[in-house]
């Protein structure tokens, strides 16, 4: 039974002790799973028509040009080509592809096809044809003279470079924060307490800077986008997206047409990561079909998505970390420099979680933090959003100082966490002075700290034949969505025999969110999940949504759910009261029937159902909307257990134990893989994953044969487990997982190699080769192949 | 140049490009759970079966499979299915784009070793690549479908959750 109590406005609340939750919290299967595991057609290539046009794009070779003259006159002559475009054809307004709720943070600064190519791979022509020979062929012909630039490509020369990235005057950004005109995008402080008197009373300061570079998701299926004409006359974009109400907004502002006259939609979609939550590739299709008004699709390579996609934002994070004696750290100041590449996508916002979302863990006995950042554009491929979002770089620098701090004072990591982390009540200065209303995390260290074995395994164990084994950790925050700017909504429905359907604009990228909200939904109806079915995401059949990011969509669009349910349950109650001839308040509901409290008579679901269809005006199809004014952090802990090679300076991990807060998992299991999942990613970005430029600007690592992302031999044993909190402000108490569990590996790494060797990285990824060096010689250092050596 | 492949058990004469690869002729006649994942031989997702056999359909030229048989998912469906609930258990599925290539591989590995150990199937695998699950619940799910049909060995169904007002252990009843 539901205790519904009526709070402000008319919105009814939810309350049922947690040990009653009936769904919330169970782990039932994804209900997509049968469709995936089977490999029925699902994704975009698979559900399109086979013989719609096939779009390619033609690539600058040169980081920074201008566009003379493309000779096309070739290559349209090449059977099966339908149309070529360049810079002369597309329109002249500047658009933003960052998929961010209006108006944007993220600068309008590109264009279908500009005259000047910022880094290499920005395209210069769209060619359309029949088949992908044809257009490869094509593409061959296109001969392009190029007026080469100068190129700037180190992103600490970028601030003030006599190179401009953005010259332009019809470069436009709302709420600019920056000077387009000295390459700088974006410029913020944020300063609580006087920093530079407390450093100066403290016994030890901790100063270094630490990088992280331009990282790529790894999404199995590449970036792609179908569009076409629909019945109505408008245009039709089925893509593997994150975001279907910006790709909307999107599309429109490129292409100068109405939004009403667009329509996106994703079906299953093969990973995100953050890497669609930019419109990567929408506009060039979108734009093929609204000119031909012929189906078409664009299919990015692998070497696309590596060297013309979103990727991590590669940042330089400076930490300067004061304490005492004792281990009380009391002012941390972090400066963040961030290279947002060729384009702007998420350039303003990630740099800030590098600070706002590391320093509040130490809220402790800290009186005083700075957090300071600039972002600069350069000739390199453009960043964009990727799980973690700035906080991964800032928590890399954080919790490497922190563990470097340990060392010094020969305090035991764990110790000195215990004395300074964020507490369960505490108000922090540096996450916009909210109050960790639901945090768990010093149980998370014990509790981790008791899984791993610490005490047997932080002492370095020489294993006599050659090889080290040694131990690292590291803690890790995140948010909640984005406070005060995300909105979640669903639709709820109830049809005819009782069942129900979910309508979301949420995306399902694998996560599982179609399912857990399903469960959320469950809860409230107190129904099985089985019976509710999900569809998502289509603008124009979903309920707006900003869509799934920033970790919003179990807390954002999850309240919204539960409020819809809320709403339904209330409608069902009165439709059935009707029935019964008697007031709403004197039923209740149960699942499967309206009954009164006090009576024996009670009406079926089902019956309830089929009169909601004859002669009836009370909505059975509901739809709620949250946007929450705050963003509960979850917080983790990771530790980890490598064996050191120190001939060869390999490493394998023998062990990651994590456990994590995020207030009441809906799915134990969904959580679970959600975490091994961005540990292994976080163990790629920390070990393997790799991203050089050479001297023109071109990425070397353009493929899986050179980008090395974890196989199932690289991983070791991973072990998550969760220490539960509730977080009043979410439904059912929950907070998030989805971006925090790739923010451990990189500085739990970094510790256990130092631990192991000696020596500190401070530049991933860790390669045998760099911790082979550093050992021999601990002057050694990697040389950046951007930097022309004078 | 004209081939003739027995696609899941249906014998297909098709005139094609000779430069074309075993994984554009599977798509092209609608076996959609092959799919492509990057260019260079890497990630696995093409995985079919060529005369029983696993290989990478991505680097398989259509010569070299004509006169052959070929299986794709499609064509294994209730091999699959005797495993795949175990890992929609698990939440193994994740996004579901690279399933199909490791399914596929995991049915070549029963068959041709029906109790591997844990070590064997990582090797096994080790081509496949996934980036959503961090591969450890896609080995508990298979340890889990071996597990259950051996007398008292060990599952692992469910994620450990803990709480502080709740006792050491929440869990369902």
């Amino acid at each position: 039974m539901v205790r519904i109590s009526e709070g402000s406005g008319s919105m009814s609340e939810f309350k049922r002790d947690r040990k009653d939750y009936h769904m919330v919290g169970k782990c039932v299967p994804k209900k997509d799973s049968n469709q995936l595991l089977l490999g029925k057609p699902v994704f975009m290539d698979d559900i399109v028509p086979q013989d719609c046009l096939v779009v390619k794009l033609l690539r600058s070779p040169h980081a920074h040009a201008l566009v003379e003259e493309v000779k096309t006159v070739a290559a349209a002559k090449v059977p099966g080509i339908e149309a070529i475009y360049t810079w002369k054809d597309v329109p002249k307004e500047r658009f933003c592809i960052a998929g961010q709720t209006y108006p944007e943070p993220s600068p309008y600064d590109r264009l279908i096809l500009d005259q000047r190519v910022r880094c290499v791979g920005d395209p210069v022509a769209i060619v359309a044809g029949e088949n992908e020979k044809a257009v490869d062929k094509a593409l061959r012909l296109i001969k392009v003279k190029y007026q080469v630039l100068e190129p700037v490509l180190d992103f600490r020369k970028a601030l003030d470079s006599e190179v401009l990235v953005h010259p332009e005057e019809n470069w436009k950004s709302y709420g600019n924060t920056g000077d387009v005109k000295r390459n700088l995008l974006h410029h913020e402080e944020d300063t609580h307490g006087d920093v530079e008197q407390i450093l100066s009373e403290c016994d030890e300061v901790i100063e270094h800077s630490w990088r992280i570079k331009a990282a790529q998701q790894g999404y199995m299926e590449t970036i792609r986008a179908y569009c076409e004409i629909d019945r109505y006359g408008r245009l039709h974009c089925i893509s593997s997206t994150q975001i279907v109400f910006h790709v909307r907004r999107i599309i429109a502002n490129a292409l100068g047409i109405p939004k009403s006259m667009v329509r996106a939609e994703k079906p299953r979609i093969g990973g995100g990561f953050g890497a669609k939550q930019t419109a990567v590739c929408e506009v060039y299709p979108a734009f093929v079909t609204w000119m031909t008004k012929k189906p078409c699709k664009l299919i990015y390579s692998r070497k696309e998505c590596q060297t013309i996609a979103s990727p991590r934002h590669e940042m330089e994070v400076t930490v300067r970390l004061g304490a005492m004696k004792d281990g009380h750290i009391r002012a941390i100041d972090l400066y963040t420099l961030s290279n947002t590449g060729a384009y702007g996508e998420h350039g303003t916002t990630t740099v800030g979680l590098s600070g706002h979302k590391a320093l509040p863990l130490y809220t402790g006995g800290c009186e005083a933090t700075r957090f300071s950042c600039d972002v600069v554009y350069t000739n390199v491929q453009a960043a964009g959003a990727y799980r973690g979002y700035g906080a991964t770089q800032g928590i890399f620098a954080l919790e490497s100082a922190v563990n470097e701090l340990a060392e010094k004072l020969h305090m035991d990591p764990v110790e000195i966490r215990m004395k300074n982390i964020v507490r369960e009540g505490m108000f922090m200065p540096a996450y916009f002075g909210e109050t960790a209303n639901a945090c768990a995390l010093d149980r998370c260290i014990e509790h981790c700290a008791d899984n791993f074995h610490w005490k047997e395994k932080y002492p370095v164990r020489d294993m006599g034949n050659g090889k080290v084994r040694a131990a690292g950790m590291a803690l890790a925050m995140q948010g909640s969505c984005i406070s005060n700017v995300d909105v979640g909504s669903c639709t709820l429905k109830l049809g005819d025999g009782g069942t129900y359907n979910m309508m979301i604009g949420a995306a399902d990228m694998g996560t599982g969110c179609d399912t857990i909200l399903a469960q959320m939904a469950a809860e409230v109806l107190d129904c099985d999940v089985d019976q509710i079915s999900v569809f998502g995401a289509d603008t124009d059949a979903s309920p707006y949504d900003s869509g799934s990011y920033a970790s919003s969509t179990t807390y954002v669009t999850g309240m919204a759910t539960q409020n819809a349910a809320l709403q339904l349950r209330e409608n069902i109650k009165k439709i059935g009261a009707g029935m019964l001839e008697c007031e709403p308040e004197e039923v209740d509901f149960d699942g499967e029937k309206v009954y009164l409290t006090d009576g024996e008579k009670s009406v079926s679901l089902v019956d309830i159902a089929t009169k909601s269809q004859v002669n009836n005006t009370i909505p059975v199809d509901v739809t709620a909307t949250y946007s929450s004014p705050v963003s509960p952090p979850p917080y983790m802990v990771g530790m980890v257990e490598i064996e050191l090679d120190k001939e060869t300076g390999s490493i394998e991990i023998l062990d990651y134990q994590a456990v994590i807060d995020c207030g009441i998992p809906v799915n134990p299991n969904l959580a679970r893989v959600q975490a091994e999942g961005g540990i292994g990613q976080g163990i790629g970005m920390a070990l393997y994953e790799n991203v050089t430029y050479n001297a023109q600007g071109k990425i070397a690592e353009n493929s899986f044969m050179q980008y090395k992302i974890p196989t199932r031999l690289d991983m070791g044993r991973i072990n998550v487990e969760f220490e539960t909190s509730y977080e009043p402000s979410g439904p059912f108490g929950v907070k998030s997982i989805g971006e925090i569990v790739i923010n451990t590996p990189a500085p739990a790494l970094a510790h256990a190699i130092y631990r192991a060797t000696g020596v500190w990285h401070r530049t991933v990824p860790f390669t045998p080769e760099k911790i082979l060096m550093s050992m021999l010689d601990p002057q050694w250092k990697e040389i950046d192949r951007r930097v022309k050596e004078s | 140049m004209e081939v003739t492949i027995t696609l899941n058990g249906k014998k297909i004469t098709d005139s094609v490009d000779a430069d074309m690869v075993l994984l554009d002729f599977c798509r092209k006649h609608k076996c959609f759970s092959v799919k492509r994942g990057c260019e260079t031989g890497n990630c696995g997702l093409c995985s079919v079966l060529l005369d029983g056999k696993p290989v990478l359909s991505c680097s398989v030229p259509i010569g070299r499979a004509s006169g052959r048989k070929v299986d794709t998912l499609e064509g294994l469906q209730e091999e699959a299915k005797k495993f795949s609930d175990f890992f929609a258990a698990q939440g193994a599925d994740q996004c579901g784009f690279c399933n199909p290539g490791y399914i596929v591989n995991i049915v070549a590995l029963l068959r041709e070793n029906p109790d591997p150990t844990d070590e064997e199937i990582l090797e096994y695998l080790s081509g496949n690549l996934c980036r959503c699950t961090g591969y450890q619940s896609q080995l508990r799910s298979l340890r889990n479908y071996l597990n259950s049909k051996k007398e008292a060995a060990p599952l692992d169904l469910e994620a450990e959750v803990y709480g502080a007002d709740i006792g050491r252990e929440w869990k369902h009843e």
